[in-house]
């Protein structure tokens, strides 16, 4: 066997051949190397594509832990409802984009088909509610309510409905026990965005198409822990989607049960207090316009003043949280932020801000304190403080002589705050100030938390503001052009204060100084900022940031992880100053201004301290603000639009604390019925099989409805508007949130709304 | 030279059972390595047709097996085949082959008539009493003999040393006719093999350096005035636009090539085990039994069973250009050389689309893939092949 040709054949054949072997050689290397390079070099890559290939996830969705009040009792828990969905990617096959389909199923549901047809609808800037917020792939639930008859139809016809599924479903649920709706606080649950899925991707909680995912409230702050992990069952599936072997299993984890320091009884006394102290207040006639009072809004704040933590948050008004369940429906929707909606999905305990009136005279006392003044000096309660040539009435023009700091408090005397808002003013240079002027009215307000959050475990929190100095700067750049062009030297009210903004709005006035040191003017506080402070006055001098989440626990109730008071500083006072304080405000709710709502109180049992305010705001009536505390929980309430400080707020409080005391109008105590004589301590224990041990819930029956009572003459102070030239008036000309608690300045709206284009809160320029 | 290429004495009478494992017996002198690699690829591609089909119930009716022993009994009609040509002799067709060249064109017309049937968008099957041929490979095999019957018959008479102009027209003259027809079909993969095949013949016949540069030149002129005349039917135009573009439509016209890479890819360094690949159970790769093959082997194999077929598909083909250098007539060396060109050509094809280094068409991979029709060919082109190797000695 020889290569060379035996024969006479040509070499050019022979050449040939050896051509074609080579190029036969070279084609079988050239299939080899490519092999090689497909399985070996890129092998990792092919084989991750061929596992994407024919795996197919079931996602199973995890339970969201329950919201649970001190004792256990659910919140916010879940139910099973049969929830009929329809597939998007299905209908939007169809010839007529699923029209037919959904028109099939309004009937069924027995709903408009245009409210289906907008529920499938994808939301975007032009887009109004109601919209599908969440993932186009995603299943889009229809209807949450679903009869056993409707899913029986919507399945046994499945020809008829191509993409659309009735599925019992767990979803969420608002128990509102005994009534006790909490919905500002617990906040409601929206679809997850595919932008939040993409963000949360490579963190250790990545979102599910399906998720819910918690947008204000609780909900959203602890919306980690609530939310838990969605079970992945993995199926290897062929070519046409048939299960050929289930490879992995990952379980879906139940979220953890979040405890919070709520108190559903004691939500619900709130509540419904403060419900009847805006009804009452409508039934009564302000003396100034002499109109019936609006009553518009209002919120209550009950803490533990040793922790910061919230036993109650009431904020009116309010809404039926269930209402988000399931995606919201257009007209709840509209009810919801409508213009005569007046927002009820704000939380007014902490995003509602308004002047503070009278009850900021403690801030002013320790101001005073520490600008020199002692406590206990005599400082001239006259009925009225002249100041260049015009006269800032005192209420009712009512003088005391002179009196101590803690008696002008008891008596809520202004002139004697006025006095000492004004000296401070010109010994920090008047109208030029000094190099480091003291500002001590102003220092003391922020040193007391005022202006800032107190970092309450609620998203979107408002600050309030301190119109100090550089305040009134920025304030004036902003809106220096409108003024100038509003005012008039000889125009109405409005125009002329619009006018000496113009002129010297940047400037800190005496009239500013003077207002702001009774609690008016531009100054705004929020209802928890005044709890937190007076929380402090009653504990000694800690600033606790209040806190509604008390611990979370595993759903096998295994892990506790307690959430521990923090504070956020000391009061700027020392002990003897804050004594001195708490006998002021005791002696107001014994003899003082808020001594007629307590009558028969047992002050020697359980101390109460308290103090009243009514704030002016400028072309409404005045915000009624009640600061109170005893040894263990403060309480305040305020109502925009209501009149007096004790008279509209008073009998409220006073039955809020009846029912945590167990006290009848007498005063006499029966710990049986006491709600939480004592902070609750322990927390509620959970089973390993998750079962929680809450005790029933009793509904609240208040004492006999009470006689609407005439505010005896020289109660309190009422601010009345100085006469213009005298610039402290209240914010005219763009002051925003000066209008009591009716909006947010300043704050955010509550976040996650859809991004529709519909802003629920109106928020003001 | 002598005119020993005579039959005489070559007749199936020599080849009985007892000079079977005589020292100069047939047996002995077959080339071995040949055969065994041959054989070794239909046994592979019998494993590779079950994997791919055991679960297909709507392809195997509902017998897992179907496949698997259809594909080993046209294994055993092939080897048959094979011990056929032995037996007959690649000389001994020359005499008869115009009647078999006529017969292959004839069955080649009749799949034009409604006798035909299209498969996969080419007319190119004869469904005769339930059985389907498909008559344009046995053409593989007669153009080739046809071919050099004509080009070898004056060099192989001692008369020129290289055949004339004229010869080499008639020979192409005779390809064309079957070419036209396939066109006809259409089966654009078929055409390309044959045109592979012409080039083989006509190297291996050491026609003029012209005519072998002028068919080259007539295939890419071919394939311009194919594309830019717009014959191709829009799925041949896919497939080409996949191949240039792999990342294309990966759910639509790309899904075939992008299947089969993933498929391949997946089966790393020794493959997921035999049936234990998701993407021949999963059914993902369309055609897995016939065109797409080679990807069971690259998935369930791996590297070390995909490259053991190219290897054994490079033993073919190195013992058979051996055969066609040993050979010392001009007939023999055409017939070698033709059918060396054939099988590379399929083979790279073939695997060439599985790996995507190839555009996609219809060409089964010799041995393995399933078909009946191509296996007989096969099996009867290593019949001639090793007709070709016993008897060289002989002529010498």
């Amino acid at each position: 066997m020889t290569n060379i040709p035996e024969t006479g054949r040509t070499p050019r054949v022979q050449i040939r051949l050896i051509m074609i072997q080579i190029l036969v050689l070279s084609l079988l290397l050239t299939l080899g190397g490519r092999l090689w390079y497909l399985q070996i070099r890129n092998g990792d890559e092919y084989a991750s594509e061929a596992s994407g290939n024919h795996v197919q996830r079931v996602v199973t969705p995890a339970v969201r832990g329950s919201i649970l009040d001190a004792r256990g009792v659910p919140l916010a828990d879940n139910e099973t409802r049969l929830v009929v969905s329809a597939s998007r990617t299905d209908l939007m096959k169809m010839r007529d984009d699923g029209d037919a389909v959904l028109t099939r199923l309004a009937e069924v549901l027995g709903m408009k088909p245009k409210d289906v047809a907008d529920k499938v609808r994808l939301c975007n800037a032009e887009t109004p509610q109601p919209c599908w917020n969440g993932s186009p792939y995603q299943p889009i639930p229809i209807t949450d309510e679903a009869t056993p008859k409707q899913a029986l139809q919507i399945r046994e016809r499945a020809e008829d409905f191509p993409g659309i599924t009735a599925e019992p479903t767990a979803v969420r649920r608002y128990t509102a026990p005994g009534k006790a709706n909490t919905a500002q606080v617990l906040g409601y649950l929206s679809p997850v965005t595919d932008d939040e899925i993409q963000a949360a991707k490579d963190s250790e909680s990545p979102y599910l198409r399906s998720d819910q995912v918690g947008r204000s409230g609780l909900e959203r702050t602890y919306d980690k822990q609530l939310r838990g992990k969605a079970g992945v069952t993995a199926y290897e599936v062929d070519k046409l989607g048939r299960v050929m072997d289930q490879t992995q299993s990952d379980p879906a984890r139940p979220g953890s049960n979040v405890v919070t320091s709520i108190d559903a009884h004691v939500q619900r006394v709130a509540e419904y207090e403060l419900n009847q102290a805006m009804k009452l207040a409508r039934t009564q006639t302000d003396k100034i316009t002499g109109r019936k009072y609006e009553a518009d809004s209002g919120a209550v704040v009950v803490m533990e003043s040793k922790t910061g933590r919230v036993v109650a948050m009431a904020s009116a008004p309010d809404y039926d949280p269930n209402a988000w369940v399931g995606g919201i429906s257009g007209k709840d929707y509209a009810k919801l932020t409508g213009e005569k909606s007046n927002n009820p999905l704000l939380n007014r305990a902490i995003q509602g801000q308004a002047a503070p009136g009278s009850i900021f005279k403690v801030v002013s006392a320790s101001a005073a304190v520490r600008a020199g003044y002692p406590f206990n000096g005599r400082y001239n309660c006259s009925s009225s403080y002249s100041l260049g040539g015009q006269s800032f009435a005192n209420f009712e023009s009512k003088g005391y002589g002179p009196i101590s700091l803690g008696r002008a408090l008891e008596v809520s005397c202004n002139t004697v705050f006025y006095a000492l808002g004004h000296k401070e003013w010109q010994r920090d240079g008047g109208i030029k100030p000094k190099k480091g002027a003291n500002d001590w009215f102003y220092k003391t307000a922020r040193d007391f938390g005022l202006g800032a959050e107190t970092g309450i475990d609620l998203p979107n929190e408002v600050t309030g503001r301190i119109p100090d100095r550089q305040w009134k700067k920025d304030y004036w750049q902003a809106n220096k052009d409108a003024w100038c062009k509003q005012g008039k030297r000889r125009g109405d009210y409005a125009e002329r204060i619009a006018y000496e903004n113009c002129l010297e709005g940047n400037r800190l006035r005496a009239g500013d100084s003077v207002n702001y040191a009774i609690g008016q003017g531009d100054i705004l506080v929020t209802p928890i900022q005044m709890a937190t402070a007076y929380a402090a006055i009653s504990n000694g001098g800690t600033l606790y940031d209040p806190t509604v989440g008390k611990a979370v626990i595993s759903p096998d109730g295994k892990k506790i992880t307690e959430i521990k008071p923090t504070s956020h500083g000391k009061l700027p006072i020392g002990a003897k100053t804050i004594k001195q304080l708490n006998g002021a405000l005791r002696d107001v709710a014994t003899q003082g201004t808020a001594s007629w709502r307590f009558g028969g109180w047992p002050h020697d049992k359980i101390p109460m301290h308290a103090k009243t305010g009514t704030a002016q705001v400028y072309g409404k009536q005045t915000t009624s603000w009640l600061a109170t505390y005893t040894k263990d929980f403060t309480v305040v309430m305020t109502i925009s639009q209501a009149g007096t400080g004790s008279g509209a707020s008073g009998p409220a409080v006073r039955n809020i604390y009846n029912a945590m005391y167990g006290l009848d109008e007498n005063g006499k105590q029966s710990l049986k019925k006491a709600l939480l004589p004592k902070p609750q301590k322990k927390l509620p224990k959970i089973d390993s099989d998750g079962s929680i041990h809450a005790p029933k819930v009793r509904p609240y029956e208040p004492l006999k409805e009470e006689d609407p009572v005439d505010d005896p003459a020289g109660e309190e102070e009422v601010f009345t508007a100085g006469p213009p030239g005298f610039g402290g008036s209240p914010g005219v000309g763009g002051s925003p949130g000066v209008g009591g608690l009716g909006g947010a300045p300043g704050g955010a709206p509550p976040a996650g709304l859809p991004p529709a284009g519909a802003p629920v809160t109106g928020r003001q320029p | 030279m002598t005119s020993g290429f005579s039959v005489s004495g070559y007749g199936p009478d020599r080849v009985g059972l007892s000079k079977l494992l005589a020292r100069d017996s047939v047996v002995r002198r077959l080339d071995w390595p040949l055969l065994v690699s041959a054989l070794a690829l239909s046994l592979i591609g019998t494993v590779l047709v079950y994997s791919a089909t055991r679960n297909r119930t709507e392809l195997n009716q509902g017998d897992p097996y179907f496949f698997l022993t259809r594909h080993a009994m046209n294994t055993g009609i092939g080897v048959a085949l094979m011990i056929g040509m032995l037996w007959i002799g690649h000389r001994a067709l020359r005499t008869a082959l115009p009647v078999l060249y006529g017969l292959s064109v004839f069955l080649m017309l009749l799949v034009l008539t409604p006798m035909g049937a299209t498969i996969n968008g080419a007319r190119s099957w004869l469904v005769i009493a339930g059985f389907s041929l498909q008559p344009s490979e046995f053409v593989k095999i007669t153009v080739i003999l046809g071919m050099a019957m004509l080009l070898a018959a004056r060099v192989d008479a001692g008369d020129r040393t290289y055949p004339d102009h004229r010869t080499v027209a008639q020979a192409l003259a005779l390809a064309v006719v079957p070419i036209v027809i396939i066109m006809l079909m259409p089966d654009l993969g078929t055409v390309m093999v044959l045109a592979v095949i012409i080039l083989g013949v006509l190297l291996g016949s050491g026609a003029s350096n012209r005519w072998v540069l002028g068919l080259l030149g007539a295939g890419a002129g071919g394939a311009v005035a194919v594309w830019q005349l717009g014959v191709l039917d829009e799925y041949q135009i896919n497939r080409f636009a996949a191949f240039a573009n792999p990342a294309l439509d990966p759910a639509g016209v790309g899904y075939n090539t992008n299947q089969a890479r993933i498929a391949i890819g997946s089966g790393g360094l020794t493959g997921t085990g035999l049936f234990q690949g998701s993407q021949t159970t999963g059914q993902f790769v369309p055609e897995q039994q016939t065109d797409f093959v080679f990807t069971v082997a690259g998935e369930e194999l791996g590297f070390l069973g995909a490259g053991l077929i190219i290897l054994l598909f490079g033993v073919v083909l190195w013992r058979a250009c051996r055969i066609a250098r040993a050979t010392t007539e001009l007939y023999s060396t055409i017939v070698a050389a033709g059918i060396i060109a054939w099988f590379a050509f399929q083979t790279f094809q073939n695997i060439g689309m599985a790996l995507g280094i190839m555009p996609v068409s219809g060409l089964p991979l010799p041995f393995v893939s399933y078909g009946g029709t191509a296996m007989f060919a096969v099996w009867m082109a290593i019949g001639l092949l090793q007709s070709i190797k016993i008897q060289r000695p002989l002529s010498a």
